[in-house]
């Protein structure tokens, strides 16, 4: 394999553009090669580092060091972008181990260039530096940093990658090794945490910041000022002792497990190359760079986060089946129905996005009052943090008020409501509503589980009732749950899309079927697990059964987090619909009737224990199934509902079930949401019937 | 205050800079540059120059620019002491008196210096002539033509220069050339000698195709032109005319931007003077002769400051075209080739960013102080378009007598 057949691995790469220019530096300093990276695209499509890109950056490179009498050679970016990675597209078709490796010792041979020139080097971070983007910078002798620049970070492990252009040796030996784990290992595996400018001079990794007014003049200024001397570049010494650079990446161990328990290779690949940049030698490095991506490149992990990272981006962002945009009507003032604490937080999100007027009502004035307080008190808290500024903090204060009377619902566009889960108390309040608003309001339920045709299907206009179902908690979790119910029109669809993008969430659309998406998987899922616990399975075997997938929580945990009493009347709603596959444990009922929050109790260092009273209630059967056993029931169980439910039609593809996984349960990239995971393990074929995504979609086609 | 005991204060020229001049159009460095970038960096650079000022003391920003659309419009001085980063406390806004804008930026704020309402203020001019072509978006008023209030001629500034040439025709084209190599050949002498570099403030300029650049060096000049080169090229304002694009000034991008102060000011914040303003004059003259301008405005100006042209040791007249200056120095009885104008050589070799180029002729005359303190008193003057001239009189601070006055 040489680096050139690459293209024929990569055949649609965008490529980058590496102009080389030559300039006079200020001061008398000389000569200098400018290369700035340009796609040709504006802002909202960043440069990426494809195998044509990376040989010809090498050419731009040669031929700056080949001009006459330069006496430094500097790397930028298009405006507001310096590059944004690898290019993820093309990574996702390699086939063979030896393309993987060849695609790393290409970025090394063509970066390491910028280390080993016969002037000193410079990379101005003029804005998005990402994964290869800021390794570009990292081989250069010297970086200056835009303190306006936004997006710089080294995301490899986020997706299922090492930064492995030279970013795992480098960045330690640079900055040292537990900065290295914050920015590599850390800040990835925390929902991909980028840094801006300023702390990309504070942790070192730029030698000087620069305002953006001026950014790529201050900075060849700098590098005049380098060249002659007059700044001399100091960098604060890395303690290399093994105990410091040991314990860094123990800790970098301890985040990877607290999050991912093993589950997926990439970042125990990441923090290998760290411990080992202390004392291996640059080449001995980049070797076990480029070693780590031959596996990982063609690793499923890798692919299926690839994958979930562009059902996130793309996929998210322009819903399957959503009507047209333009079919949307203004939405001008929104009522909410229900002043509890779900309520009240749907209020903060409505009135923080859409900025309009925000009116709860319920069935006193106290519970209103404490809804609209609520509210208010959490308004001044973003306030006190500086999140809003005082007059945001007026504004939005004056738009949510309250009333015990649904007649200030008479000019809302959209009411929502979020009252006691069932179907008749829903109905009624659906049929109030439609005594005082419009004939066009919206309106919409945040029903869980209940269906919405039958809740609109005693109003006189019942294609304005859409599901619009959250997640909890409201503000972190990126899902809304768009559904529609037999009669729901494409305008009211449409106003519901524009809505949900609004709060700046991720719309999916969905049938009207039992739970939707998300509760309906998760309750089978959880449902299987408890009925091996039920069954007579160790309580600690069943809830531990799913730990080498790294979900983010065990479902006894994530039992709890949604209470116990929700958990069971969903369970119930799909044991209406579905008693063959959804038993309700009367485990569960006990549970719920002895008013326990959860199965665990957590002592005080914050492990889970079984306590005598909830021990009390459990009663369990005489069969132990081992964790592998519970595990393949458990998956077997979620592959054979997700087959249904696209037989349902519930949502239109695999993909969206995998981004209602992703987004509103927080499964995670390595499993592709779920079915590149069924897909990979066999499960599927085993128990569904085949494989729910083709092959190379989000796993490794092998040549 | 009681109205007679207002004092008027003394207004100081403390420091000024510009932009690299580019040539306009597609080939020309600064053509994906904007143009409002190019006055931020000038603003900026004063900032960083004089730190002892602080930022929120600048009590305006002045910008001018001649077609105030786009990039050169939104009320240029606000935005661009926003986006220059000077505190948002600081106000700023736009100026418009065509080539002179710059230099109106400079009255006009200096007298509001001199009456107290300011202490500190920027004043500069922009003019990217690439993206802003000369008449974009005009409209003339139909009137113009159809009462015949002003020669049809008047518009296009060439016509003008030939229309000067019919009027003084011991103003021939072989002198205008002569000039204008001079002009050339003094601008060569003073880049050579480093005369000229220290005003500059480099610029990122941004190219799709050839991705960033930085300008550091003056574009437009064209050394070692010769008067046989010039006598050769076309007349593009008339057949057989006399006015060429050699011994006009060229199309132009440019920036630039002074710092003004009170005296009070300049020891507050220990600021050191380059020059004191004395007096300035704008005046009228027909429109289709606008190039004549500078004659009345520089007698009126004189004459407000009680000197005569014999007390003026340096003069830094625009270059607009040849004839021109030629004009100005005739009626003045000053030789061509007289030493004291314009020694760095004009706008015919380093460009004419249309309403930039006022405060470029006052950085001059202040280098040009610094180097001569025997010179007291200096001229920066220009002609405008629509027929008007624009003269300031400035006082030369490294002058022996200057100190003893301003202590007496």
């Amino acid at each position: 394999m040489t680096t050139t057949d690459l293209g024929t691995v990569f055949p649609d790469e965008v490529v980058t553009t590496a102009h080389v220019r030559v300039v006079s530096l200020p001061l008398g300093a000389g000569k200098a090669a400018l290369i700035t990276l340009d796609n040709g695209h504006d802002h909202t499509k960043p440069n990426t580092l494809g195998p044509a890109t990376l040989l010809g950056l090498e050419k731009a490179i040669d031929a700056a060091y080949a001009e006459p009498g330069i006496v430094a050679v500097a790397v930028t970016g298009k405006p507001f972008i310096l590059a944004a990675g690898a290019d993820l597209k093309g990574m996702a078709l390699v086939t063979q181990r030896p393309q993987a490796l060849a695609l790393g010792q290409l970025g090394h041979r063509v970066f390491g260039k910028l280390a080993n020139g016969p002037v000193p080097t410079f990379a101005l971070i003029n804005g998005l530096a990402l994964g290869g983007g800021l390794e570009i910078a990292l081989h250069c002798t010297y970086r200056t940093v835009s303190t306006a620049a936004q997006g710089i970070a080294l995301p490899e492990v986020f997706l299922g990658l090492v930064p492995g252009w030279g970013g795992a040796w480098l960045l330690p030996n640079l900055i040292g090794a537990d900065k290295a784990v914050t920015v590599i290992v850390e800040n990835a595996l925390n929902q991909n945490r980028m840094l801006r400018g300023p702390q990309v001079a504070q942790l070192g990794i730029a030698d000087a910041a620069f305002d953006g007014a001026d950014f790529i003049e201050r900075s060849l200024h700098w590098v005049a000022q380098v060249v002659r001397g007059d700044v001399v570049v100091s960098r604060p010494e890395v303690d290399r002792s093994s105990e410091a650079w040991d314990a860094a990446v123990a800790r970098g161990r301890a985040i990877a497990d607290g999050r991912l328990h093993g589950a997926t290779p990439a970042p125990y690949r990441a923090l290998d190359l760290i411990a080992a940049a202390r004392t291996v030698s640059r080449e001995e490095g980049f070797a076990a760079e480029d070693e780590a991506l031959g596996d990982l490149i063609m690793g499923d992990d890798l692919r299926a986060g690839v994958y979930a990272f562009d059902l996130t981006q793309r996929r998210a962002k322009r819903p399957a089946g959503a009507p047209d945009k333009s079919l949307a009507r203004p939405v001008t003032k929104v009522g909410i129905v229900g002043a509890g604490l779900m309520a009240s937080q749907l209020a903060l999100l409505f009135v923080r996005r859409l900025e309009v007027p925000v009116v709860l009502t319920d069935l006193d004035a106290e519970r209103v009052e404490k809804g609209v307080g609520w509210v208010h008190a959490e308004i001044d808290k973003l306030a006190a943090k500086g999140r809003l500024s005082p007059d945001a903090r007026n504004r939005l204060t004056a738009l949510v008020t309250g009333s015990t009377d649904k007649a200030v619902f008479a000019d809302a566009d959209f009411v929502i409501e979020a009252v006691f889960e069932e179907m008749k108390v829903k109905q009624q309040v659906f049929a109030d509503l439609e005594a005082v608003v419009s004939p066009e309001c919206v309106l919409a339920t945040n029903t869980s589980s209940l269906s919405v045709t039958e809740m609109a299907s005693r109003l006189r206009h019942p294609e304005r009732v859409v599901g619009f179902h959250f997640f909890n908690p409201v503000a972190v979790l990126p899902l809304v749950e768009v559904v529609r119910a037999t009669q729901t029109d494409d305008p009211t669809l449409a106003t519901a899309f524009a809505v949900g993008k609004t709060l700046k969430k991720s719309c999916v659309l969905v049938k009207d079927a039992p739970a939707f998406v998300v509760n309906r998987l998760l309750t089978r899922f959880i449902g299987e697990i408890t009925r091996a616990a039920d069954e007579g399975t160790p309580l600690d075997v069943a809830d531990n059964a799913l730990a080498p997938l790294g979900l983010p929580m065990t479902p006894f945990v994530l039992l709890q987090l949604v209470g116990p009493a929700v958990a069971l009347h969903v369970a119930e709603t799909l044991h209406d619909a579905y008693p063959e596959r959804f038993p309700v444990s009367e485990n569960l009922r006990r549970l719920v009737a002895a008013g326990k929050p959860g199965i665990w109790s957590w002592n005080e260092q914050g492990k889970p224990y079984l306590d005598d009273s909830t021990a009390a209630l459990f009663e369990q059967g005489p069969t132990a199934l081992s964790a592998d056993e519970v595990r393949e029931r458990a998956l077997a169980a979620v592959a054979e509902e997700v087959r249904i439910m696209l037989d349902e039609g519930v949502v239109a593809d695999a993909q969206d079930v995998d981004l209602c996984m992703l987004l509103g349960a927080g499964w995670p990239f390595h499993l592709g949401g779920i079915t590149p995971y069924l897909d990979r393990s066999g499960v599927a074929e085993r128990a569904a019937g085949g494989r729910f995504l083709p092959p190379g979609v989000a796993s490794v086609v092998r040549a | 205050m009681p109205r007679s005991t207002r004092p008027v204060r003394d207004v100081l020229f403390v420091d000024g800079v510009r932009t690299p001049f580019g040539k306009a159009g597609p080939k020309g460095m600064y053509h994906e540059t904007r143009a409002d970038d190019l006055v931020i960096n000038c603003i900026r650079e004063l900032l960083r120059r004089n730190p002892g000022l602080p930022p929120e003391r600048v009590d305006d920003v002045a910008i001018a620019a001649t077609t105030q659309l786009g990039d050169q419009g939104l009320t240029i001085g606000r935005t661009a002491a926003l986006l220059a980063g000077l505190p948002k406390s600081v106000p700023g806004y736009a100026i418009d008196r065509m080539c002179a804008g710059a230099m109106t930026a400079v009255t006009t704020t200096a007298g509001g210096i001199a009456f107290g309402a300011y202490d500190v203020v920027i004043a500069g001019g922009v003019e990217h002539m690439g993206r802003h072509p000369m008449g974009e978006g005009v409209d003339p008023n139909p009137r113009i033509l159809a009462e015949k209030l002003v020669d049809p001629s008047a518009l296009v500034m060439g016509s003008t220069a030939e229309n000067l040439h019919d009027r003084f025709p011991h103003l021939t084209k072989e002198r205008a050339d002569a000039f204008a190599a001079a002009s050339q050949a003094k601008y060569a002498k003073a880049v050579a000698d480093g005369k000229v570099q220290p005003d500059l403030v480099p610029v990122a300029t941004r190219s799709v195709e050839q991705g960033w650049g930085l300008a550091t060096d003056d574009e437009p000049p064209r050394p070692g032109t010769t008067v046989d080169d010039l006598a050769g090229l076309k007349t593009p304002f008339r057949p057989h005319g006399r006015v060429t694009a050699g011994n006009s000034a060229g199309l132009n991008d440019g920036a630039t931007a002074a710092l003004l102060v009170s005296d009070e000011a300049a020891a507050e914040f220990g600021l050191t003077p380059k020059m004191r303003l004395v007096s300035y004059s704008f005046a009228g003259v027909e429109p289709e002769v606008m190039g004549v301008g500078p004659v009345p405005a520089t007698e009126k100006a004189l004459a407000k400051a009680g000197l005569s042209i014999d007390d003026i040791g340096l003069l830094e007249i625009n270059e607009a075209f040849a004839v021109q200056v030629l004009a100005f120095l005739d009626h003045f009885g000053i030789a061509d080739d007289d030493p004291r104008v314009n020694p760095y050589g004009g706008a015919i070799a380093v460009g004419h960013p249309l309403a930039s180029s006022g405060v470029r002729l006052m950085n001059q005359l202040a280098r040009q102080f610094e180097e001569r303190p025997e010179v007291r008193y200096g001229v920066t003057t220009m002609c405008i378009g629509i027929g008007m001239g624009g003269t300031v009189v400035w006082e030369n601070p490294h002058h022996a007598d200057y100190t003893q006055e301003a202590a007496a």
